[in-house]
């Protein structure tokens, strides 16, 4: 490639850009500019398509990370003829979201090597130009087949046997070896980027914080960090720590939920059942926060609803202190089961470079080595002030997501004691203003499954023009589907639990 | 062939009958114990069959009279392996030189039947658990069977009965490894952890459960009750060759050997909330472990 890649646009997270300083290309040079990132070891936070209106036409945005040197990277491509060659061979992490655009605009991306709809939502918004992909239908879909002797083939779902949410797996099997897992999920599509459109409406904050029921402050603040910056309110330092206890709080509740999770299904009782208490026990002390057990309603676009006064601090140090110390105990009765362990070792291992080749994220990601957090690498409110360490395992196996959960347990904890004690006056939330006309925002938030990335781009009345949402579990799916190569079958659910992507946030 | 006095048979069929879903409550109020629960009553299990029983089926339509005839099968046939061992000291209501071999064929007949209603509903789950069982099961009779063997040996026996009356002058060894090999076959027969997990929802992880997935109402009223009479009757059998101490008075016998069953109950929750259920590929492992146990007793009776 003698000619020169052209030059992406520096962004920060949650700081927001007009749009005419993005830069843009045309696709050959939108290829080499995506070939050179990657050779510099940029991650790809988002690639979504976006119609503006007949003058414009259909534009591809990327959304590139440098976690090294804590910016993002922006470029708008336009798209020709309704097709574009495929990224994926050379970049297999844009495999999901090529697809994504061809199910939702009709653009072929020439050369994928699995092209099939995502979520078999239908036609986005603004696709005018689209031909539906054949079967629209969910779940009626080829699937990878393997053929041969003694080679068979089990469907798992959308319905399950115990109460979860609703994804089929297809698992190409060898007797009790899986050979080939497919993922088919898209059964709780609901149209949130298509609510979103021409928002923000009233109920769009409900709508983020519902998105994955599980992340409502993750998604919550991602959302209200992008109309802050499209507004330029600047959050009192008071509501940037009550939005970190918070998050710290949901994640230390998953967590908890997760070893729990973790233990049971290799039926070891007292950890499952202590876990699971204590989950309840941190879901509560978000209810003492602001009167839900999953902080709905404490986020606010430019701070926080509900103030933390000093009883709640108090009651909320006591609670911790007490909930530290069993789930240390609950934890380290796990680790000491020698019959435990041995089910979590070697157990759906993922290597270093799958996890970097498939740009997974948050946990999952950090369990093979590779240091990716947001609270780390690109921080935004309390954490631009504090920092909490990443926490890294080396093997990728399921005991390695177990050990970086437990990890970030002991961190998250250590944090909340800090920020309680040191709660800054001040008041709690400022109004937000209009919001910038023909911008784009990108907001990065460790939820605690992984990055979440919300991106706003707005029309000329200052309305959203396009809202992409990112969920962790869209990057991470496909790690599931590795993880289980080579692996028995039943412990498909333990490295399921391991991972515990969410459903109704990849499906939107 | 004798008969046993009449008290006893009574107070035997009475156990066999009524018995079974109590070691259910007792193993889960310990693993309740264990997890800081505390857990359902004791007799939750009875409640659950009433339950079960006046509730409607829901039949598939691919499957034939076998899905209904696999939960029959199973009640019927370990009703009447419960017959040929006896309760402790006291006789069985049936017994007759041979009458292990229809034991073991009985379990196994009931088995057959079980997996042909598995596979008989064409899911691919079923299929999948029908082949680990039998995978399973025959890795585990052989341990059965060689305890059998040595038992005969010691005793110049071939009726439990009489097996169980002359254990008196057995040596300590032998009988230590058949009732631990026998106790290995028990949680491999009743699907208990570390082999099985039977309170999983997880169905790519289950043995037994997932081959009655698609049973409902009363049919699936009769497999719980079937498995607890298989569980009892196998914690029975334990109990026989682990506790051979000769008590005169019947009343006091009854109480010994009831007392025993259900501190047996308490021993599988204890274990069952200490450790996690093994990776599926080691299982035979342990199977073969249990069989080499059995094993170990015939060579040291051999031997002498």
């Amino acid at each position: 490639m003698a000619e020169k890649a052209p030059k992406l646009t520096r962004i920060w997270n949650g700081s927001a850009l007009p749009l005419d300083r993005v830069a843009r290309m045309n696709m050959d040079g939108f290829q080499m500019a995506v070939g050179e990132a990657i050779a510099r070891g940029w991650r790809v936070s988002t690639l979504f398509a976006l119609n503006r209106g007949e003058d414009t036409g259909l534009e591809l945005v990327a959304v590139f990370a440098d976690d090294a040197r804590a910016t993002l990277h922006v470029s708008i491509a336009a798209v020709e003829n309704n097709w574009f060659p495929s990224l994926t061979p050379a970049c297999p992490q844009l495999h999901m979201f090529e697809r994504e655009i061809y199910e939702q605009f009709g653009v072929v991306p020439g050369g994928h090597p699995w092209l099939k709809p995502v979520r078999y939502a239908g036609p986005f918004p603004g696709s005018a130009t689209r031909e539906i992909p054949d079967s629209p239908e969910i779940g009626r879909a080829e699937y990878f087949q393997v053929r041969g002797e003694e080679v068979h083939e089990v469907a798992v779902g959308p319905v399950h046997a115990g109460v979860i949410e609703p994804g089929h797996f297809r698992f190409q099997c060898h007797g009790e070896n899986v050979f080939h897992l497919e993922i088919m999920l898209g059964y709780q599509h609901r149209g949130v980027e298509e609510a979103a459109l021409g928002g923000p409406h009233k109920i769009t904050q409900r709508q983020m914080e519902t998105l994955a029921g599980d992340t409502s402050i993750g998604h919550g603040w991602a959302y209200c960090q992008n109309l802050e910056a499209l507004s330029g309110a600047q959050v009192p330092p008071r509501a940037l720590v009550l939005r970190g206890i918070a998050l710290e709080l949901e994640r230390l509740a998953n967590h908890a939920g997760d070893l729990g999770a973790l233990a049971g299904d290799v039926g070891y009782l007292p950890t499952m059942s202590y876990c699971g208490r204590l989950r309840g026990d941190f879901l509560n002390m978000s209810a003492a926060l602001c009167g839900n057990r999953f902080g709905r309603n404490l986020l606010v676009p430019g701070g926080v609803r509900f103030d933390c006064d000093v009883a709640t601090v108090k009651d909320l140090e006591d609670r911790l202190a007490t909930a530290e110390r069993e789930i240390t105990q609950a934890v380290n009765l796990l680790w000491n089961t020698p019959s435990a362990l041995g089910r979590f070792e070697h157990t759906g291992a993922v290597t270093r470079r799958q996890c970097v080749d498939l740009g997974m994220v948050g946990p999952a990601a950090r369990a093979c080595g590779v240091e990716v957090d947001v609270r780390c690498t690109h921080p935004t409110g309390i954490y631009q002030f504090t920092t909490i360490p990443a926490a890294i395992a080396h093997y990728g196996d399921v005991n390695s997501r177990a050990f970086v959960r437990w990890l970030e347990i002991q961190r998250s904890l250590l944090f909340l004691r800090e920020r309680l004690r040191t709660l800054p006056e001040g008041p709690l939330r400022v109004d937000c203003a209009p919001l910038a006309a023909n911008s784009l925002v990108v907001s990065l938030v460790e939820g605690w499954r992984g990055e979440i990335c919300h991106v706003a781009i707005t029309n000329v009345q200052g309305r959203f023009a396009r809202y992409k949402i990112t969920d962790p579990s869209f990057h991470n799916w496909m790690g599931l589907a590795l993880a289980l190569r080579g692996q028995q079958i039943s412990d498909f659910p333990l490295c399921n639990k391991s991972f515990n992507l969410s459903y109704c946030g990849f499906d939107l | 062939m004798t008969m046993p006095p009449l008290t006893d048979l009574l107070v035997h069929l009475l156990l066999l009958f009524a018995a079974p879903p109590l070691l259910l409550g007792v193993i889960n109020k310990t693993k309740a114990f264990f997890a800081g629960r505390i857990g359902p009553p004791v007799l939750q299990a009875y409640y659950d069959l009433f339950k079960l029983l006046r509730k409607d089926a829901v039949l598939s339509q691919t499957t034939t009279w076998v899905f209904l005839a696999g939960p029959a099968a199973g009640v019927v046939t370990v009703l009447a392996a419960g017959l040929l061992v006896p309760f402790g000291q006291h006789a069985a209501p049936l017994a007759f030189s041979g009458d292990m071999l229809l034991f073991a064929y009985l379990l196994a007949m009931g088995r057959f039947m079980t997996v042909s209603a598995a596979l008989d509903t064409g899911s691919a789950f079923e299929g999948m658990g029908a082949a680990r069982e039998v995978t399973f099961s025959s890795l585990a009779e052989p341990a059965l069977f060689l305890g059998f063997a040595a038992l005969a040996r010691l005793t110049h026996s071939m009726s439990l009965t009489d097996m169980v009356a002359g254990i008196g002058a057995g040596q300590l060894a032998v009988l230590v490894l058949i009732a631990g090999a026998w106790f290995l076959v028990l949680l491999a027969e009743n699907c208990r952890i570390p082999i099985d997990d039977p309170n999983t929802h997880l169905e790519l992880t289950m043995i037994h459960e997932v081959m009655v997935l698609d049973h409902s109402g009363p049919a699936f009223g009769l497999i719980l009750y079937g498995a607890a009479v298989k569980l009892f009757v196998f914690a029975a059998l334990v109990v026989d060759i682990a506790m051979p101490v000769p008590v005169a008075e019947p009343l006091a016998s009854w109480t010994l050997f009831v007392a025993c069953v259900l501190a047996l109950s308490i021993i599988i929750g204890v274990i069952e909330s200490c450790m996690a259920r093994l990776r599926l590929l080691t299982v035979p492992r342990l199977l073969v472990c249990a069989c080499l146990l059995s094993a170990f007793a015939v060579v040291l009776l051999v031997r002498s």
